[in-house]
């Protein structure tokens, strides 16, 4: 078993991350297509919308997953976890331009609806807890930071769940699709809680 | 009762009398009826820019969540509803309650086209030529006794068809209910067409109701079962969330649903590139249901 994970960990090692980055950007321009082309239905701009607020949730996700693989598997994906949150951000900016400019596009209803609407206000809260990280996604702040940074980088927990929130309270009725999101948000950020210390005999 | 109501739209808005003649509604007897006279000759107050959204966008961009949650839902997996036979069951407070049959509904209607405005509470819009009747006809079928205050309509339950009934999304099986002033209002019917074609399934077949001045879920889909009584009725959306969801649900710009706002709305089929138009106030039929409301105060009645 751990045979196999080293042989994994060794071909993730060759994956360079542009290639991610790559792939995971390849869904902008094909989305931007089917939305010109009906391939989005009637209404695109909705559809739109909610495709790249649902990329940026999974690449959240995917970010989160990172460490409890590789405590819990023992698969080092960790050289992607920048890039991931990178890319999230980029989604999330991409979902809240499409959001004001092409959803609303009313300055005066904007800023209406982040101040009295929950979900919109805990949504523009979670893209605000990325901005700082995204700026520190870079060597030299890293290297400024010290050991603040991973203090601060701390904040993406606070970010997935504002998202998830967000997901969650967007839409009507009971709909069980959010609350999957939400779901494995949580467990994967209680696999991050302190085991409790077992008592050791002496 | 019929031809109450006269659309306002221009002549040029107006389906081609060949088009707009059903092949059920042929069968069923009811040509001598067709509207057309009142629709051509009535072009006098009609909304600038108001035109139909196309076929296409009326029948693929529909909420009926008994097939699922997503737009494209309804469309993809309604084919499987059996809607013939088909009956409605009208009981309480009416002289002659029963299973009537489809069929038999529409010989004793006269159907109609109604062009009008369809809101719905996620502050989208469309224009749909419907073909109908007016409920007050086939209420007063019927025979809608004296004591009756509201209307009670429920849609067909069926899990073995509806996949998205497996899904407690809603306490199904999915029920609205109407003032009896309001449901015997002119604009009310039973929609049973779209452009002259029999109405498709992901719009409600094979009749449904439609209010236009209230936001969309109150016109409910496919309807099995209605019932006269005098006690208010519960209705879905109210049932889920009596906080966004009223018993009236009225269109209203100055209401807001407490998670966005009512003031505007997208009218479908404009593109990645169409702004928000401004709600008008009972979608625009301000005129023609104001009275109904005299005295309410639609902030509280929501």
């Amino acid at each position: 078993m751990g045979r196999i994970m080293d042989r994994v960990n060794g071909l993730v090692r060759k994956l360079p991350t542009w290639v991610v980055y790559i792939l995971c950007l390849l869904p902008v321009p094909w989305l931007l297509y089917l939305a010109q082309t009906g391939g989005l239905g009637v209404e695109p701009i909705k559809a739109l919308e909610h495709e790249l607020g649902q990329i940026a949730l999974k690449l959240l996700v995917a970010g989160l997953a990172i460490t409890p693989l590789r405590r819990y598997a023992g698969l080092n994906l960790i050289k992607f976890r920048r890039c991931l949150g990178l890319l999230a951000f980029i989604y999330v900016s991409l979902h809240l331009v499409v959001w004001l400019v092409l959803d609303v596009g009313i300055p005066s209803q904007i800023w209406a609806d982040i101040i009295k609407r929950p979900y919109v206000t805990i949504g523009m809260a979670g893209f605000l807890c990325l901005v700082p990280l995204a700026a520190t996604s870079n060597n030299y702040a890293i290297r400024k930071l010290g050991p603040k940074w991973r203090t601060l980088h701390k904040l993406t927990y606070l970010a997935v769940i504002l998202g998830g929130v967000h997901f969650v309270w967007l839409v009507k009725g009971f709909q069980l699709e959010p609350l999957i999101y939400m779901a494995v948000i949580l467990g994967l950020l209680a696999l991050r809680l302190p085991k409790r210390r077992k008592r050791q005999s002496i | 009762m019929a031809n109450r109501w006269i659309n306002t739209l221009k002549d040029k808005d107006v389906t081609p009398e060949a088009a707009f003649m059903n092949r059920r509604q042929i069968m069923g007897g009811a040509l001598a009826g067709i509207g057309l006279a009142g629709i051509s000759t009535g072009a006098s107050a009609a909304p600038e820019g108001l035109e139909p959204n196309t076929y296409e966008e009326i029948t693929s961009y529909n909420n009926y969540y008994e097939f699922g949650t997503g737009k494209d839902d309804p469309a993809k997996y309604a084919k499987a509803l059996t809607i013939d036979p088909w009956t409605v069951e009208i009981d309480g407070m009416v002289d002659k309650p029963g299973a009537y049959a489809f069929e038999d509904i529409l010989k004793a209607m006269t159907i109609e086209e109604r062009l009008y405005k369809f809101r719905c509470v996620e502050a989208w819009s469309m224009v749909v030529p419907w073909n109908g009747f007016e409920l007050a006809d086939l209420l007063n079928m019927a025979g809608v006794q004296s004591g009756a205050k509201y209307v009670a309509f429920e849609t067909a339950l069926r899990p073995d068809e509806m996949p998205g009934v497996a899904y407690p999304v809603l306490d199904w099986p999915y029920v609205e209910g109407l003032r009896l002033d309001e449901a015997m209002h002119p604009l009310t019917i039973m929609a049973t067409g779209v452009y002259g074609k029999d109405i498709l399934k992901q719009n409600g077949a094979p009749l449904r109701l439609v209010v236009p001045w209230k936001y969309g879920y109150k016109s409910i889909k496919s309807v099995v079962k209605i019932t006269l009584t005098d006690t208010q009725p519960a209705t879905s959306w109210n049932k889920a969330n009596a906080r966004e969801y009223g018993f009236y649900s009225n269109v209203n710009p100055t209401v807001d649903h407490p998670r966005w706002s009512q003031a505007s709305e997208r009218a479908i089929g404009g593109g990645l590139f169409s702004k928000r138009i401004p709600t008008e106030m009972f979608n625009g039929y301000e005129e023609d249901v104001a009275a109904l409301y005299a005295g309410m105060d639609l902030t509280k009645d929501i």
